[in-house]
């Protein structure tokens, strides 16, 4: 899952350890995402409590940081909050057991980046935490994505595979155009309904896969090299090679 | 119910009834104590001016004739009868003449009007007295001419102008106080009278409201024991007099029937926990036990593992579904609606699902009349109109003919329908029909099928969130799940 960084940034975002900051008061849910983050090659270090994790976020330099609604001496807003109007931009995944559409709402607008309700897969975790990364942000800005011979023009909508043209709908569009921003990394099927499809709900049935794998046959068909990938227990990978 | 006098004490009516009558009781003494001075005044007043009248009366008298005039006017005026009194003295206080018989000692010797109502006795009474009552103290008759006649039942009160005529004899002229003093008895009666209708006015009241009141209160008292006992079923007494006690009554059972409704949500969740997820938990747990126990190669324990994950997703999808229906069920804050394009909500869900229903071979069209909005939560709406399509497409394969869903949003009446109609076998049971969105119930067609069983109760819910229906209607073939909308209020 860990991948190598590589020096073409237009070609795989960086992906390389990350220094992460977990701010969670339940120490058994701390200690297994320390072990977990280690594991899978980043730096995790974790505050017990709403104060300390504020210390800690504004004097170290973090990549991500987990932050844990319902903290103890401070809440887990107001820290994102105060971290915010001290300028401070790192990026922050809420873990809530809330769960409402409210308190995603709510969360967002705290400052926070992205939102996770308890329980989650960490696999889940993982992959939003990677995508969170704030030097991955960068690939915003520009305006054609290139993976492998895949290239995708996002002003003139069009996508061409080793010089061929592909005709894709406009969400198929928006789904490539969302892999290939995050190529490298994996990203899980909720995160593609999020923002591909902007709803925040887990489908019945996996209508997602369905989708990627439609897409997948409009990229892939007619070439050799497989470039969009199944993550087992996890989501998809746009890479190449 | 026996009422110890500090019990009723306790109780705000009687509380109120004592200190409205001490209030009460207070003025009304203030009153009649103000009105008593100023009619005794006003008595006293009209009493020395009859009083003058006499004397100038004797004056003029006295101009015209002397002493002997005015004597003989007294003894004419004395006979007469009437409430005034009048006296001529000798410098000793020896009375001459005049219709006194005798005096309080010490009223002739200050001249001027007398300071204090003194007590006299008039010439004949003792006669009248003894003719009225022969067996009375013979001593009576025996006091002398000049003897001290105080504060006998016989004496009466008076008030007088006391003169010294030119010859140093003294002259009293006065007026019986009878009548002022009977009039300010009558008063004083009335007072007494008014303040012991008032005492018992006030028990009355006191007895009747605070006893009532105190026997509703502790109905509702010992009702609410009873409730917090355990028995969420029972109700507080509403009488049906509509007033504040039924009133409070009412409010507490319609929060004691939210307490049950949320009571009873919170035992079906804690049911289906007990029934639904124990049996993935226990595969979870046996499939993990035979891999340990089993002799197997690398591959096999991550096959196993692989396994295990998609079993807990799958479990942490059914314990979402049901925290959320709970939620919904609770009324969890409605703060989070807003307008929402319900045909942008069905064109995405049909966008959604549009491949996993090529796949499946159903034909998936749309019948959008207008842009209806409600106004609601733009994500449930998705969750609940995805839940019912991706249903609909499950239920439709089975269909006879070429298995087609349809997504229709018109509006009925007064309510916008968002309706999802395959044509497959349906549900042709009426009470299967309605059991369908009950959580965890799937019907035994659908057993072969996968999911939760949560997928329409969810929807249900949902619904119920957005103050609207779902309705589950036979559609011949097939069936119709409708969702039903109130119209927003300013469209």
């Amino acid at each position: 899952m860990h991948m190598p960084a590589t020096q073409s940034s237009s070609e795989i975002a960086y992906n390389g350890p990350m220094k992460i900051l977990v701010i969670e008061d339940d120490r058994e849910a701390a200690d297994y995402l320390q072990k977990a983050f280690t594991e899978a090659g980043h730096t995790a270090h974790v505050a017990g409590d709403g104060e300390t994790g504020f210390a800690l976020a504004d004097s170290g330099d973090y990549d991500v940081m987990v932050v844990d609604r319902m903290l103890p001496r401070r809440d887990g807003l107001s820290v994102i909050a105060g971290l915010r109007s001290r300028g401070n931009t790192t990026p922050v995944l809420i873990l809530s057991a809330l769960g409402e559409v409210d308190d995603r709402v709510t969360g967002l607008r705290a400052g926070g980046d992205d939102y996770l309700t308890k329980p989650y897969a960490f696999s889940e975790l993982l992959a939003r935490v990677e995508v969170l990364n704030r030097r991955a942000s960068a690939r915003e800005a520009e305006t054609v994505y290139r993976v492998g011979d895949l290239e995708l023009d996002r002003l003139s909508h069009s996508v061409r595979r080793a010089a061929r043209e592909i005709t894709l709908q406009p969400r198929e569009f928006r789904l490539l155009e969302y892999l290939m921003r995050h190529a490298g990394q994996v990203v899980t099927r909720t995160m593609l309904l999020e923002n591909v499809w902007d709803y925040h709900f887990d489908p019945q049935t996996n209508v997602i896969d369905v989708h990627v794998s439609r897409l997948r046959g409009k990229i892939e068909k007619g070439f050799d090299k497989p470039i969009l990938h199944t993550v087992r227990g996890a989501g998809y990978m746009l890479k190449s090679g | 119910m026996a009422l110890s006098m500090p019990a009723i004490m306790r109780t705000t009516a009687a509380r109120l009834s004592a200190l409205y009558l001490l209030l009460f009781a207070i003025c009304a003494v203030l009153l009649v104590f103000y009105m008593t001075s100023l009619s005794a005044r006003m008595l006293t007043g009209q009493t020395q001016d009859t009083i003058n009248d006499e004397v100038l009366g004797l004056a003029r008298a006295y101009q015209r004739g002397g002493l002997p005039l005015l004597v003989r006017v007294v003894e004419q005026r004395s006979r007469q009868p009437g409430a005034n009194l009048y006296l001529i003295a000798d410098t000793n206080g020896q009375i001459l003449t005049g219709n006194v018989q005798s005096l309080e000692p010490g009223v002739l010797e200050a001249e001027g009007w007398t300071t204090e109502p003194f007590s006299y006795r008039r010439f004949g009474e003792a006669e009248l007295e003894r003719q009225r009552n022969p067996v009375a103290d013979p001593n009576d008759t025996q006091s002398g001419q000049n003897e001290v006649q105080v504060e006998g039942e016989k004496g009466h009160n008076a008030i007088a102008l006391v003169l010294r005529l030119p010859n140093q004899m003294i002259m009293l002229v006065g007026r019986d106080l009878g009548e002022p003093e009977r009039f300010r008895a009558v008063i004083r009666r009335a007072l007494m009278l008014a303040l012991g209708m008032m005492g018992l006015g006030g028990l009355l009241i006191w007895f009747f409201v605070g006893r009532a009141a105190l026997k509703r209160i502790d109905s509702v008292s010992e009702a609410s024991r009873r409730i917090m006992g355990g028995d969420l079923s029972g109700r507080l007494p509403v009488t049906g007099a509509g007033d504040e006690f039924d009133r409070l009554s009412e409010n507490l059972n319609s929060m004691l029937a939210r307490i049950a409704t949320l009571n009873e949500g919170l035992k079906q969740v804690s049911d289906n926990i007990a029934h639904d997820l124990k049996t993935p938990l226990t595969r979870l747990r046996n499939r993990a036990e035979a891999t340990l126990s089993g002799k197997y190669k690398a591959a096999d324990y991550r096959q196993a593992l692989e396994g295990t994950i998609a079993e807990s997703d799958q479990l942490i999808k059914t314990f979402n579904a049901i925290l959320m229906i709970s939620r919904l069920e609770a009324g969890y804050s409605s703060e989070s609606t807003s307008r929402v394009d319900l045909a942008a909500s069905v064109r995405d869900v049909v966008e959604l699902y549009e491949p996993v229903a090529e796949e499946a071979g159903v034909t998936l069209e749309t019948s959008v009349q207008d842009a209806f909005a409600v106004e609601g939560n733009r994500e449930l709406i998705g969750q609940a109109l995805s839940n019912i399509v991706d249903n609909a497409i499950k239920y439709s394969t089975d269909s006879t003919a070429k298995p087609s869903v349809r997504v229709a949003l018109d509006r009925v009446g007064r309510e916008i329908r968002l309706s999802v109609t395959d044509n497959g076998h349906g549900i042709p049971d009426d009470a299967d029909r309605a059991r369908a969105t009950e959580r965890f119930v799937r019907l035994e067609k659908s057993r072969s099928q996968p999911g939760s069983g949560l997928g329409l109760s969810l929807a249900k819910a949902i619904m119920t969130f957005h103050n609207g229906r779902l309705d589950l209607l036979p559609a011949d073939p097939g069936l119709s799940v409708v969702m039903s909308f109130p119209e927003r209020e300013d469209r």
